[in-house]
């Protein structure tokens, strides 16, 4: 019962926020910083299932973003299908979303056996072909970028994928599939001796990551309405990344927490472009040296047991009380 | 029956038999030590038999069926649950989820039924936290199953890898050196409770060990492993008396360096 209210409170707060936008009393340009930090919390959450839960080390991130953008935006620009706008949007977000998982699976498949700093180097390469790809891909505009895409994303559409999203994971975290994923970070041989097929999993941990990156391509090619490859560099992976071990590796709080957080700090020092890189790196020196474990550790601080004395409570597969 | 037989197994790092000519047999529910000086093996044949390492050669049969191959998630859903020479527990993962992993394999549910939290999914997911609190309580672990394991005391983690491997339903359990680091009264409740888990769990035990006192009293029939190479087998009597075991043995515990052959 007391989950249907929690549930009812966070709609009924999306749609009241939208209503703000839409009669200018929040300011236009607030609501596009609040939908890019819904998108930033689907990215952070879905590369934390990679890097934090899984514990493979994947800086391949905007590679499967640029993927979801430029398939989403091929949807709506180049296709004239017979739907509502709502329904093409739905269609052009899961092509996206899809494209980017079999690329998440292709790649994942022959990498994902490298450890640690290797995987690291793969998928680095991989985000950059990605993006190399698309520069000279005629289709989507090559260089010159892809120009025209309609504004299909608000605040509660992201919002509300951004929730659903985060509620995937997190279920999916909590199962035993989820165990599966967190025992392969913990020690792998153990885990395999305990009957997890690795590979298997870590493979589907990739592509889970993978298509939800797509996502939130989707949703960025039809908030800014403009793709470049240019915008798909190492540095969007650097900065989820952040995002990711800012709010600890492993919690999806700290996650969504640290996207916000540092939507907020980019929005804040736009004025002065060079100094937000110095910022970011500060706070990254500054957290390391004072909490190498990120904000939130691996603890989970849910709506639910936010009021309730046992908040906080390490949540994976935590027994029922 | 037979459940384990090995033939001519063997195992090379590079120019180095870790392991030759490894033949050994285990019937249901024995309890069979394998024992031989610091580097004879022993823990590369373990590897062997669990999928680890793939053999260099050499066959494994487990209930009438060749393991050689086979990944060692396949061959722990076939039935051989191992425990590690040094304890390797998810250690930052709490002390229940350590045994509800090892509880995956049997599994029914899909990602999607978790994703969605389907009735099968609660379901089996309250079954599973059951058998972990009730597998727990047997190696009296129950009260601190939210606790991290990294925080359980030496002995205790020791318990808690057993009690995890045995989540697993194996047929044929394989301890590495489940008494290192435990002092005597340690040592003797640990040999009571692996004659007791063969009982209860109906399952054949093969041991590694390095305490004399455990291997001889626990163990129905020994294995020697000396240079890679099976030296003497035979029941507990056979084996204190064998000669060519006192002089692997004993030899190497008196004057370690000297010895060479």
């Amino acid at each position: 019962m007391k989950k249907l209210y929690v549930t009812i409170g966070v709609v009924l707060f999306g749609i009241f926020i939208q209503i703000l936008i839409w009669n200018n009393i929040i300011n236009p340009y607030y609501g596009i910083v609040l939908t890019t930090m819904a998108m930033f919390v689907i990215l952070s959450t879905s590369l934390n299932l990679i890097n934090g839960v899984t514990g493979q080390f994947s800086l391949g991130h905007a590679g499967f973003v640029a993927i979801g953008a430029y398939f989403s935006a091929i949807v709506t620009t180049r296709m004239s299908l017979p739907f509502p706008t709502f329904v093409i949007f739905i269609i052009a977000l899961l092509v996206g979303g899809i494209a980017a998982a079999i690329a998440g699976f292709l790649i994942g498949l022959p990498t994902l056996r490298l450890k640690g700093d290797y995987l690291a180097i793969a998928t680095l390469g991989f985000g950059e072909i990605i993006r190399v790809l698309f520069l000279n891909w005629e289709y989507v505009g090559s260089a010159s970028g892809m120009w025209g895409i309609p504004k299909y994303v608000n605040f509660l559409w992201a919002y509300v994928l951004a929730i659903i999203i985060v509620l995937i994971i997190v279920n999916f975290i909590n199962s035993s599939h989820g165990r599966a994923c967190i025992s392969i970070r913990e020690d792998e041989i153990a885990a395999e001796t305990m009957g997890v097929n690795i590979t298997k999993y870590k493979v589907m941990a990739f592509t889970f990551g993978a298509f939800f990156a797509g996502i939130a391509g989707g949703i960025y090619a039809h908030l800014i309405q403009i793709l470049h490859p240019q915008n798909f560099t190492f540095m969007l992976s650097v900065q989820i990344l952040l995002m990711v071990v800012l709010g600890g590796l492993g919690s999806m709080s700290g996650s969504i927490a640290a996207a916000i957080l540092l939507t907020l700090i980019a929005e804040v020092l736009r004025g002065f472009a060079e100094l937000q890189m110095i910022i970011y790196s500060l706070m990254l020196i500054g957290l390391m040296l004072f909490r190498p474990q990120g904000l939130f550790g691996r603890k989970e601080i849910s709506l639910n047991n936010l009021f309730s004395k046992n908040s906080g409570s390490i949540s994976f597969g935590s027994p029922k009380k | 029956m037979t459940i384990l037989k090995t033939t001519n197994l063997g195992r090379s790092f590079g120019g180095l038999k870790a392991v030759d000519k490894f033949e050994i047999y285990l019937d249901e529910r024995e309890l069979v030590g394998l024992i031989g000086p610091n580097g004879a093996g022993k823990t590369t044949a373990f590897n062997m038999l669990t999928g680890v390492y793939v053999p260099s050669y050499g066959e494994i049969q487990f209930c009438g069926e060749s393991i050689v191959g086979k990944k060692p998630y396949e061959i722990t859903q076939k039935g051989i649950g191992r425990t590690f020479q040094n304890i390797r527990l998810f250690k930052d993962l709490s002390v229940i989820d350590n045994v509800k992993i090892a509880y995956h394999q049997n599994v029914k549910y899909g990602v999607f039924s978790g994703i969605i939290k389907s009735k099968k999914y609660k379901i089996e997911e309250e079954e599973i936290t059951n058998k972990s609190l009730e597998l727990l309580s047997i190696f009296g672990l129950d009260t601190k199953h939210n606790e991290l394991a990294r925080n359980l005391p030496y002995g205790e983690q020791r318990r808690l890898e057993i009690a995890r491997a045995l989540a697993t339903k194996p047929k044929l359990l394989l301890l590495d050196e489940p008494a290192a680091g435990m002092n005597p009264q340690e040592t003797h409740k640990l040999m009571e409770l692996i004659r007791w888990i063969r009982d209860k769990f109906d399952i054949t035990i093969l041991l590694i060990e390095h305490d004399m006192s455990l291997v001889m009293n626990v163990c129905e029939r020994i294995y020697v492993l000396d240079y890679g190479k099976i030296i003497a087998h035979g029941n507990p009597e056979e084996i204190k008396t064998n000669p060519k075991v006192i002089e692997a043995y004993l030899g190497e515990e008196v004057s370690p360096n000297v010895k060479s052959k």
